[in-house]
């Protein structure tokens, strides 16, 4: 029933007869823009336009726009135009296409290059302040949740922070322990391996306990949290702030902060030194195997070195850290969360975002309690 | 043009729907002629959209033939399946826009996945569609979050007519519009169906678009169609829900203008 378009234009006089045929409709639109586009010459040199429409056999949106491009062109350029055989079933269509892109949208000014550069660096700066504006707020009001729930005891989530610290803690071992167990190892190697060259095998000991308490075990185990719990966080705050879930507790007189977002990150302050302490274990074990097979050093004398090595302030250090680091993830992984706007692209930007910032952030926190432990003596 | 087509836009057959242990359609027969308006009316959660959805492939069927303009359908990954969806376009109840896309975008997208044709063209296009649903084009550029209920409609309606298909299935199209806009919306169906020939099958319970804008209704009650034709006939229709449907409190108030 489809048949190819035509446009067959035959000038007869000052008049300018064009009649198009066949099916104009957009399953042929790569044809038809090309011979619309082909009389455009014809077009501008006539002085009248008759548009005879008989021959069509079909017509749709798309094609009857074409046609109207084409009368609009001749007639804004003052020159009159005739439409003839118009078919009875298309008038609607025409008529209703006339109507149709008459107010161009004006576009915005074009800016200067310079200018716009500087415009992104400006609002980078804002967006910079406001992503601290928002760290503080969210700090201060999961504060004032926190004192309201110290207040009156009862208000507090207990089954949703339980199951909260089952997901973000006991659902959490098997992977914190398997990874930490093998970056223990490997440490472990590479310092046999590299100490062997000056007799000091010894010390891999001592390099092994006082990295993973102090500083690896904890930091691993926060990086892997941030992307497991503190994505999770981020997407499921954001779902709900998609769906209104999070206007409907509002509008029911509940704080979204008390009763979403304190008992996520109570669990996860809660959470992540257990989960630190459990790594660190895990990497003291791999590093021992690995003295063992690797480096020939049996447990006993293992244990006794490590014994000698390692002091109870290594891994006080390490564990005073989690807290603070666990702190850090929840607070920007709930803010990222509230973040979310309308679409699915958001959602995963924020969550993406989420992940960055926390590990970003709990790597300069590590950093600064490198100085501020160094400063106190410990 | 029509004289090799079909007579009848959507055929259905036997058709049996279920989910586990429910049967939701239940040896259904539906014919959908070509060029009309059907407007389906049924019970909340008695199966129109599952129908729909059923027809245009989103939900398996137990049982059953479907024929859309004469090719059968199967799934909706199937060839025969797409083949068909070049000729049908589709209004969810939700709009279901892309929301990583503006407005413009979600119009365009249909067009620029099945035609070849210039960007200023697709924009021409896009813009007339928006115009034509009663948006301004500055809306093109806004994304699906920054609109109204009503508004979402209208640009899921642009979309579903981008390619200007043959048939279109409208899911509740009317609800969330002001009346004002649902009589307009209601008049721009209207004159579709007149100049392309357009076949509507459209899930409503809007009484007023079943009036004004529908050629035939077909009543779904108990997984069947009970009762299928101009309003008048469904008016007098003895079926005990369909006198309910049309006789019940809120539809007496429509009463004088049907008669």
């Amino acid at each position: 029933m489809a048949t190819a378009p035509e446009l067959t234009a035959t000038p007869s006089g000052d008049v300018l007869e064009l009649r198009p045929a066949g099916s104009w409709t957009a399953a042929n639109v790569t044809k038809l823009e090309a011979m619309s586009e082909g009389v455009a010459p014809q077009l501008d040199r006539s002085n009248a336009i008759k548009l005879d429409l008989a021959g069509l056999r079909e017509l749709d949106t798309l094609g009857a726009w074409l046609l109207e491009k084409m009368s609009r062109r001749a007639s804004s350029a003052g020159r009159p135009v005739e439409l003839v055989g118009v078919g009875d079933n298309y008038t609607g269509l025409i008529e209703e296409v006339r109507q149709v892109n008459r107010r161009n949208p004006v576009p915005p000014p074009a800016l200067n290059p310079a200018v716009a550069k500087l415009r992104d660096i400006g609002r980078s700066a804002v967006s910079a302040m406001e992503d601290v504006n928002v760290f503080l707020q969210m700090l201060g009001s999961l504060f004032m949740a926190l004192v309201g729930v110290l207040r009156r005891p009862r208000s507090l989530r207990l089954t949703s922070l339980v199951y909260q610290l089952y997901r973000v803690g006991w659902q959490a071992i098997p992977i914190v322990v398997l990874i930490t167990f093998l970056i223990g190892a490997i440490i472990a190697q590479q310092g046999f391996f590299h100490f062997r060259k000056f007799g000091a095998e010894s010390y891999v000991v001592d390099m092994v306990g006082i990295l993973v308490l102090r500083e690896l075990g904890v930091l691993i185990v926060a990086i892997m949290v941030a992307g497991r719990s503190g994505s999770a966080y981020t997407a499921e705050l954001g779902s709900m702030k998609m769906r209104e879930e999070i206007d409907a507790l509002s509008t029911m007189g509940l704080d979204p902060v008390e009763v979403l977002i304190l008992p996520r990150i109570v669990a996860l302050v809660l959470a992540l030194p257990i989960l630190s302490f459990i790594g660190a274990m895990a990497a003291l074990y791999g590093g021992g195997l690995v003295a063992q097979f690797y480096g020939g050093m049996g447990p006993p004398i293992y244990i006794a070195r490590l014994h000698e090595a390692v002091s109870v302030t290594h891994f006080e250090v390490g564990i005073l850290k989690a807290p603070f680091m666990a702190l850090v993830i929840g607070i920007v992984a709930c803010s990222e969360g509230l973040r979310v706007k309308g679409s699915a692209e958001s959602l995963g930007k924020q969550t993406t975002t989420s992940v960055v910032k926390s590990i970003f952030l709990v790597i300069v926190l590590d950093g600064l309690f490198a100085i501020f432990f160094a400063s106190i003596g410990m | 043009m029509q004289e090799v087509a079909p007579q009848f836009a959507i055929r259905v057959h036997d058709l049996v729907v279920g989910f586990g242990r429910k049967v939701v359609i239940d040896h259904l027969s539906l014919d959908v002629r070509r060029g009309e308006i059907l407007g389906l009316v049924g019970a909340s959660g008695g199966g129109k959209s599952v129908l729909m959805r059923t027809i245009i492939g989103l939900i398996p069927r137990r049982s059953g033939e479907i024929e859309v303009m004469g090719s059968m359908i199967g799934g909706a990954n199937d060839r025969t399946t797409q083949a068909a969806a070049g000729r049908w376009g589709i209004l969810f109840q939700q709009g279901a826009l892309f929301s990583s896309l503006t407005v413009r975008q979600n119009i365009q997208f249909p067009l620029r996945e099945n035609l070849v044709l210039s960007q200023a063209l697709m924009d021409e296009i896009a813009t007339a569609k928006l115009e034509m649903v009663g948006l301004t084009p500055e809306d093109g550029d806004k994304f699906p979050a920054e609109l109204s209920g009503g508004m979402t409609k209208r640009v899921a309606l642009a979309r579903a007519l981008a390619l200007d298909p043959a048939i279109v299935f409208l899911d509740e199209p009317t609800s969330g519009l002001d009346p004002i806009a649902a009589g307009d919306f209601d008049a721009l169906i209207k004159t579709l169906q007149k100049t392309l020939g357009l076949t509507v099958f459209m899930v409503t319970h809007d009484l007023a678009s079943l009036n004004t804008v529908c050629d035939r209704v077909a009543a779904l009650a108990d997984g069947k169609i009970v009762a299928i034709g101009p309003m008048r006939e469904l008016l007098q229709s003895e079926h005990p829900w369909v006198r309910a449907y049309f006789h019940g409190k809120r539809s007496q108030m429509l009463q004088p203008k049907a008669s």
